[in-house]
Formats: structure tokens, sequence, C-alpha cells
């Protein structure tokens, strides 16, 4: 069991809501990833058409829990103030804080994040920041109140995958305790896989998913995936070597010169 | 009296926030409010009067990631 705060999950992998074929792929690939929490945020929305009123409701029928982002803010006053509104529309203190410092790679403004993470953590927030492999950003953020980490695999949508996979693995290494969530940048199953192997403790998934050719299908691959990297980890994976090692036995061998 | 709503501008009777809403159309509606930038929780929008120009951004739940 994974715990986030305190709230104990079984499924490991997330996904994001946004970028599906339809409101009825989204519900199909929500159930077929099996993932308890589901990404959610909030956008303006014009009193004619309501369309947020329907995607609520068809979130609210899924019966999983809701992450709401702070997708698009690039200061922490906007980050504060977007969070503070999502938790009185979706009734949680669940918090995805992002704060985007560049827009080419949506690189986290870790300055502006651990900020923002301190206000929230101190108006009882329990925040979930988006942020990079950093360890001293990191370290900052656990001391403005942070309980979760969701360290960038690769730019938001960009399917790369773990990009710095040493940096991510020193992160896990430093902070053994710290539920550490990969958000952003996985592209295919084998990625979570990965992430899962290296010892994270879930991946949030959305791109992937919702832009396949068939996203149901995909968000069960994904499910297997992230099953099969957290019992690789737990079997104990062998380290990699340079040369090779018989694995047939050597003694024995007939000699047949 | 002319406020800005979600970036357009509106022309509204209004005195406040939650006669605002109900007349723009939101009346019953999972919304969130911000005024002039900063939140008005759901609880204090009749409190909340309106003044000329002021900015309102009415905000729902969205598909996010």
């Amino acid at each position: 069991m994974l715990k986030v705060y305190d709230t104990e999950l079984r499924s490991r992998l997330m996904l994001g809501t946004s970028r599906y074929p339809s409101p009825a792929v989204l519900a199909e690939a929500v159930r077929a990833s099996r993932a308890e929490v589901v990404t959610v945020s909030l956008r303006r929305e014009s009193g004619g058409e309501r369309a947020g009123q329907g995607f609520w409701s068809l979130v609210r029928d899924l019966g999983v829990r809701v992450l709401p982002n702070t997708a698009g803010c690039h200061s922490v006053k906007e980050a504060v103030t977007t969070a503070r509104m999502a938790r009185e529309v979706f009734g949680t203190s669940w918090i995805k804080l992002e704060v985007i410092g560049e827009d080419d790679t949506l690189h986290p403004d870790v300055f502006g994040l651990m900020e923002a993470a301190r206000i929230l953590c101190g108006e009882g927030f329990q925040v979930f920041p988006y942020t990079t492999e950093d360890l001293v950003a990191a370290d900052k953020l656990l001391a403005a109140g942070c309980r979760v980490l969701m360290p960038w695999g690769a730019p938001i949508g960009s399917g790369r995958g773990l990009n710095n996979l040493f940096g991510l693995k020193a992160l896990r290494a430093h902070f053994p305790d710290v539920p550490l969530v990969i958000d952003a940048g996985i592209g295919v199953p084998s990625h979570a896989t990965q992430a899962m192997e290296l010892g994270f403790d879930a991946v949030l998934i959305n791109t992937a998913v919702a832009n396949a050719a068939d996203p149901v299908r995909m968000a069960e691959a994904f499910a297997q995936a992230v099953e099969a990297g957290v019992a690789a980890r737990q079997a104990g994976p062998i380290e990699p070597r340079d040369l090779a090692v018989p694995s047939t036995p050597v003694i024995g061998t007939a000699i047949l010169r | 009296m002319k406020i800005l709503v979600n970036g357009a501008w509106r022309e509204t009777g209004a005195a406040d926030l939650a006669a605002a809403l109900e007349e723009l159309g939101y009346g019953g509606s999972t919304v969130a409010t911000a005024l002039n930038g900063e939140f008005v929780p759901a609880n204090l929008r009749a409190a909340a009067a309106l003044a000329e120009d002021d900015r309102l951004e009415v905000l729902a739940p969205m598909q996010g990631g």
C-alpha cells in the first residue's frame, strides 16, 4: 500500500483526465487503468454552456479521488489563489502544485513552488509539488511542509521517459521514506515499469494514455506495467555488470575437442 | 455597471457577487469565484459588493493532467 498524507492507495498509477477523444473514452480508460486518483483542473466556465458541470458529474460517477492541479500558473499568487478555489470546488485539501517557470519545457519554477508550498501547507493543504529531481529543492519543499514530491521524468507531454536517470536515482536514494511520484514525461509503459523498478512509489500519466490510438487499451497496458515494476522492485533486481557470466553451470561441461 | 467576467465585458445590475452569478446564468453551478484576483469563498459572495470595472473570474471543474 502507498500512503500519501493520511490516505492509503492500492494502485500506483494516477491518471490525468485531459486530452481524451471523448468523455466516454476517458471514463473507460480510468476504469481500465485501475487508478484510484485522477487529476483535474479549474478553468473558466461559461454561464451559457456550463461545460464544467458535465465533466464534474462524470468524474464523480467514477468513484475515484481527485487531485486538482494549478496547471498554467506562472506566479505564486496565481497558484495559491487557484489552490484555494480548487479546495472549495472539489472538496479536497489535496493540491498538485504547479508553478511554471519556462514555457517551452514547462520547467517548474522551484523558487515560486517553495513559496507557494509554504503558504498552502500553512493553510492546511496537502501539497503534491510538481518539481524537478533537484535534491536541494526537494529538501526545501519537505521543509515547507510537503509530505509527497512529484519529480518530473521529462517535460510534460514529451513522452521521453526518465530523462535524468542519475538525478532521479539520487533523489530516490536521498529520500528513502518520502513518497515520490514520477509526474510528466512518461511515454510508454516500459518507462513506468522502469520508474517502479527504481523504487519510485507511483507514476502519474496523462498524454501517453489519452493520445494513444486506443487509450483504453493503453490504460490497461500501463496498469500491467506498473504492477510488473512494483513486483520487480520487491523481488530485488540484479545489478548490471560489464562482462558475461555463464548462466549454465560450467562444472560438468563435456570435453568434446 | 460594466464588469469583466472571464475576460469579457458584461453589463450587470447586480450589486454583489452572489446576485451577479445568478444574473449571468451560473445559478446552481459548481463554480469558484475570484474578484480582482482574490478568491471569494461561496459563503462570502453575498457580502462581496461589485464596483465598476471589477474583474470577476468564474471557474469550474475541467480536464487536467
